[in-house]
């Protein structure tokens, strides 16, 4: 060998594989600003849609009259549920099993709610018509607060479904309830509290809040009746999904439904659903041949578009008095808004909220969640987390944190002693779950190591004296979150939407020259696929990232998927892109041991090649065998190097973490400093650490603002008062924390390359550890529980309530 | 968020100005820096038929020392306010407030005349006027007039201003050599109004308040001179008990609207507190 060839670290390198901070390909545009997004899309004579909305909870829609709105001078067509009624779209399918008004039929049921589509030649005629629409509201009563829906003299909200006893999910027991879903075994759950030494009971809720991506949603949709085709740009987590939705209700064909997501400024759950919007604009640019461009605005998509959480988790643990936890009974109250337009997985009403047991050994627990209607938005999406896993997580940290303070024991110990231990998995959980991998006691005490967990329990000790002493105004909390996410749905036994099951997939094609391209199911939203799939593939066949392109998001090119959210990219498609290489270099090892003219058994695999066992010098490297395939293949082998894989899971995967947030509080304002937030992240093999990094920042920075005040709030009369960022809390870089990431790796045993996903789970760890950090502060004054969302005046009201000003 | 049709007039001189803003009426309103006015409009909770872009009359720009005052142009920007030395040499308080106004981006389009005419409770500088005794130059078709910023403000969005005005220039007397001051604002995140905010100068002599006055933003309707708290403190050192006696005596003048940032008793608690971190403050700056 001469000096010229590269050593084994540099092949390896060039290649930019798995485990490489690769640098994010997609920033080269998004940080130039020549991204391509919906609103960038101009096509000729394109018309805009924009909404008449209602500024009532609830009312009886008496008249619309759009008679003066089309004398608007460029406003071509004022569309109501009229309209639709005539193709049958006044109302659509939901993706949990409900029917949603596309526009308003008879009533409206949530304020802003969508009542008229009116369609001009550019968006200022649009909204100068959206002003001329005249309705005639009749206001109802509304029903806003949870708890009172279910009374029984509660005003009735869905009168389309009168008479109507089973729903989607099962029996209902009232007419503004939807579904009721128990998992678990209840006898056996009574009885362990029956024996309980101790037990806590607490009504926990995690408020409404919304996902709010940077970008809103929005779509072009442009019907072309020569060829009957329908093209739909739009901001889709799940383009296939969507296209399939509109063959189903549009009843176009399938094949003449081209649905493309071109960049796409964040989703975090909110663009996983249909929304009227779509709806209306496809519907328009039918009724008058041209393309229609409609654009959310952001006070439209806080007040409108899905909402997330609004559970109220009545959460009782029993426990030995030397706190080992012996049973755990939840319900839920779920607020659903005024359309159960929940995006979960079809037989999963309350999503995967039986992960509630945690990261606890609970040997039985039983869960009951009811569904209800209220005048609120519909929605319910999973905003950066697997479906209901957020709200889960929430519940039992709290709840763990409430117990400890019970039993006066210190919250990690109270973790460390109930954790489900290495060696009992693949863990089956007492609600249905079997966990794949953990290890959970390393994690745990790395974390209490780093932080020097024990030194800031006395410190906090010192400062509480202090407090009592009069000596100082803040007090000092510690927020432990130790979490147990299930992601990558997911696996065809138990995972559909719409009955498609939720497999993923991948195509690959390999060019003569030792390039390619690779076409996936899943779609980014800002998670850096294009960057991190070509290192998978990389590290599977030896072709070095930077000369595999990845393309997403065209229903055209790209093969089946399900899309991304739910954390399902990584354990669902990343596999399909393992497999479907594996297929690449199965087909590869056979050229390759023709052209060096051995038995493919006498090859091995190095790196970016093969090589024959035993003669080092005898290779064949990947970019000669893509070349060879296009002209020198075995005889009776057909030419090309591509492949395709559906991937089904077999299982879920189990990413955990461990998080603590030190917290101070002036307990004159309610102002809070986050003094230290660490969280370490085990997502199994990790793919990109520089993205994993970034992925945690972001769902940190979520959580803050989810705990410590973001919030969809209504007025009993059922008005939105946190409808813009001024009121809702979307904190800037000024406000947000510095973050200290760190990792263990407890592959997935069952994933491909033992991935698991993390683009959630810091949304999910994240908001007990800040929640639990206020908590914790205010714990030694008497309080168990204070609700969330944190803000000042919130933990003045606290801190006012437990006498400090007296 | 698509404001309605309107007409675009952008005149070189006040004369012009107020004369269009004289012969279009109410229908017509001045535009500034457009931190306020533009969002209404795009909600179409204002929908003038007109705007007047003031930003082509170079005579509303700069800053200039006049004896005793410093006169600020009203299209003066708050991003200018903080480039300027002698707003740090002579009015240092008004460089505190500024950068706690918004952000960066909002700094270098919103300027002091909107901050202070446009009559917004939220607004930070109004309380800061009447802190300082300041005094506005208004022009209008009858010709020019000064007032106090004491006698300006009349409700939320009301003010002294005539149809037809345009607040021109603000006029501040710099405070006394070795004055101590400070604004003291809470707010929710960068961007946000105050939940409260207080401003004080103040002298000290032989370590006792020699005078002070002290303002109040976002605490009532209109901004508050809280004279009753500031004479509560004349003469002490600041102890404890004087602190506490002027943060109740400036409670005493809040009326706050309940919000997201809170009920209105934690607003007029928390404006207590501003007053009395900001008195704290403005001490230890005293010379």
């Amino acid at each position: 060998m001469n000096d010229m060839t590269p050593t084994r670290e540099q092949r390896e390198a060039k290649l930019e594989g798995m485990g490489c901070k690769r640098k994010r390909v997609e920033d080269a545009r998004f940080t130039q600003g020549k991204g391509n997004y919906v609103d960038d899309l101009k096509l000729p004579g394109m018309l805009h849609g924009d909404f008449v909305r209602s500024p009532h909870a609830h009312a009886r829609v008496k008249s619309i009259n759009g008679d003066e709105a089309l004398k608007v001078p460029g406003v071509l067509a004022v569309i109501t549920a009229e309209t639709l009624k005539t193709v049958n779209l006044a109302w659509m399918p939901t993706l949990a099993g409900d029917v949603q008004m596309v526009l308003a039929d008879g009533k409206v049921l949530f304020q802003n709610q969508e009542v008229a589509f009116v369609v001009a030649t550019d968006r200022y005629a649009a909204d100068d018509g959206i002003n001329k629409v005249q309705v005639e509201y009749e206001p109802l009563p509304v029903v806003i607060d949870p708890f009172k829906a279910m009374d029984a003299d509660a005003p009735v909200l869905r009168e389309d479904l009168a008479g109507k006893t089973t729903g989607a999910h099962g029996p209902r027991k009232h007419h503004n309830h939807i579904f009721e879903w128990t998992v678990g075994d209840k006898d056996l759950t009574d009885a362990a509290f029956k024996k309980a030494d101790v037990t806590i009971k607490e009504m926990i809720s995690y408020h409404r809040t919304h996902p709010s991506p940077l970008e809103t949603c929005q779509c072009v949709c442009s019907f072309d009746k020569i060829k009957g085709e329908l093209s739909i740009w739009g901001t889709f987590q799940a383009p296939h999904v969507i296209r399939t939705v509109v063959a189903l209700i549009a009843k176009i064909p399938e094949h003449k439904i081209h649905v493309i997501s071109p960049d796409v400024g964040g989703g975090f759950g909110n663009k996983v659903g249909a929304y009227p919007g779509y709806i209306c604009a496809a519907v328009a640019s039918i009724v008058t041949g041209k393309p229609v461009k409609w654009v959310e605005d952001r006070i439209e998509n806080l007040t409108a578009t899905s909402f997330a959480r609004d559970y109220h988790m009545t959460t009782e643990i029993a426990s030995t008095k030397d706190g080992k936890v012996t049973g755990l009974r939840v319900h839920v109250l779920a607020d659903h808004g005024a359309f159960d337009a929940c995006a979960d997985p079809s037989k999963w009403p309350a999503g995967f909220f039986n992960i509630v047991t945690g990261s606890y050994d609970f040997p039985v627990a039983h869960l009951s969640v009811d569904g209800i209607y209220t005048n609120k938005a519909p929605g319910g999406v999973a905003y950066r987390c697997s479906f209901r896993v957020t709200e889960a997580a929430y519940c039992i940290e709290r709840g763990m944190d409430i117990l400890a303070q019970k039993l006066g024991m210190d919250p990690a110990e109270l973790r460390l002693k109930n954790f489900i231990k290495k060696e009992q998995f693949p863990y089956h959980s007492a609600l249905g779950w079997e966990y794949d991998s953990g290890d959970y006691h390393t994690a745990m005490r790395k974390m209490m190591e780093s932080v020097d967990y024990a030194g800031l329990r006395k410190e906090q000790a010192a400062k509480r004296l202090a407090f009592k002493r009069g000596e100082t105004r803040e007090i000092m909390g510690l927020g432990v979150s130790f979490f147990t996410e299930i992601v990558g749905a997911g696996p065809s036994k138990n995972c559909d939407i719409l009955g498609i099951a939720m497999f993923d997939s991948c195509e690959i094609r390999l060019h003569p020259t030792g390039a390619g391209i690779a076409r996936v199911g899943t779609k980014s939203t800002g998670q850096g696929h294009e960057t991190t799939w070509a290192q998978i593939i990389a590290t599977e066949i030896g072709i070095p990232a930077d000369d595999i392109m990845v393309e997403e998001g065209n229903t055209d090119t790209a093969p089946y998927g399900l899309g991304t959210y739910g954390s399902r990219s990584t354990p669902v498609a990343g596999a399909a892109i393992a497999m479907a290489a594996r297929k690449i270099k199965a087909k590869a090892q056979m050229i390759a041991a023709y052209k060096l003219e051995v038995h493919e058994d006498d090859l091995e695999w190095d790196i970016d090649g093969f090589r024959v066992k035993g003669l080092p010098e005898k290779t064949m490297s990947m970019k000669d065998i893509c070349w060879a395939a296009y002209n020198s293949v075995p005889p009776g082998m057909e030419p090309g190097l591509e492949a395709v894989s559906y991937y089904d899971p077999p299982n879920m995967t189990y990413p955990f973490g461990a998080y603590i947030c030190v917290m101070n509080i002036d307990v004159d304002t309610g102002v809070y400093k986050i003094r230290r937030f660490y969280a370490l992240d085990d997502c199994g093999t990790r793919i990109n650490p520089m993205i994993i990094e970034g992925q945690v920042h972001g769902g940190l920075t979520e959580a803050f603002a989810i705990a410590m005040g973001q919030e969809i709030r209504y007025d009993p009369e059922g008005n939105v008062v946190t409808g813009s960022f001024m009121d809702f809390f979307m904190p800037t870089a000024v406000e947000t924390p510095h973050w200290e990431t760190d990792f263990t790796v407890t592959p997935s045993p069952h994933h491909p390359i033992g991935a698991k996903g993390v683009g959630e789970s810091p949304n999910v760890g994240g908001v007990p550890a800040f929640s639990n950090a206020v908590n914790d502060a205010f714990s030694f004054l008497g309080s168990t529980h204070i609700q969330m969302p944190h803000d000042y005046w919130r933990n003045w009201k606290a801190a006012k309530s437990l006498g400090v000003f007296a | 968020m698509i404001p309605g049709p309107f007409s675009y007039h952008r005149p070189a001189t006040v004369a012009d100005a107020v004369k269009l803003l004289s012969t279009l009426g109410d229908e017509a309103r001045p535009l500034a820096g457009g931190h306020s006015l533009l969002p209404m409009m795009k909600l179409r909770l204002a929908t003038p038929d007109h705007l007047v872009d003031l930003h082509g009359i170079g005579t509303l720009k700069g800053i200039r020392r006049d004896g005793n005052k410093v006169v600020i142009g009203a299209m003066t920007t708050q991003h200018e306010l903080l480039a300027s030395d002698e707003i740090a040499k002579s009015l240092p308080i008004l460089h505190e407030t500024a950068l706690l106004i918004a952000d960066p981006q909002v700094r270098y389009r919103g300027t002091l005349g909107g901050n202070v005419a446009n009559g917004d409770p939220g607004n930070d500088m109004p309380a800061l006027m009447l802190t300082l005794g300041a005094s506005y130059r208004l022009e209008g078709s009858g010709g020019g007039r000064d007032i106090a910023a004491s006698e300006f403000y009349q409700g939320a969005y009301f003010t002294a201003l005539e149809p037809g005005e345009i607040l021109t220039a603000i006029s501040i007397p710099v405070p006394a050599a070795g004055a101590g001051y400070a604004y003291e604002k809470l707010k929710r995140k960068i961007g946000d109004y105050a939940t409260a905010a207080a401003a004080v100068v103040l002298t000290m002599s032989g370590g006792k308040v020699a005078s002070c006055a002290i303002g109040l933003t976002n605490l009532h309707e209109t901004p508050l001179l809280a004279t009753d708290a500031a004479k509560a403190v004349m003469g002490t050192s600041l102890d404890d008990a004087a602190l506490k006696k002027a943060a109740a005596a400036a409670v005493a003048i809040m009326s706050p609207a309940a919000d997201a940032r809170g009920p209105v008793e934690y607003r007029k608690h928390v404006g207590g507190i501003m007053v009395m971190r900001a008195l704290t403050r403005a001490a230890a700056r005293a010379k």
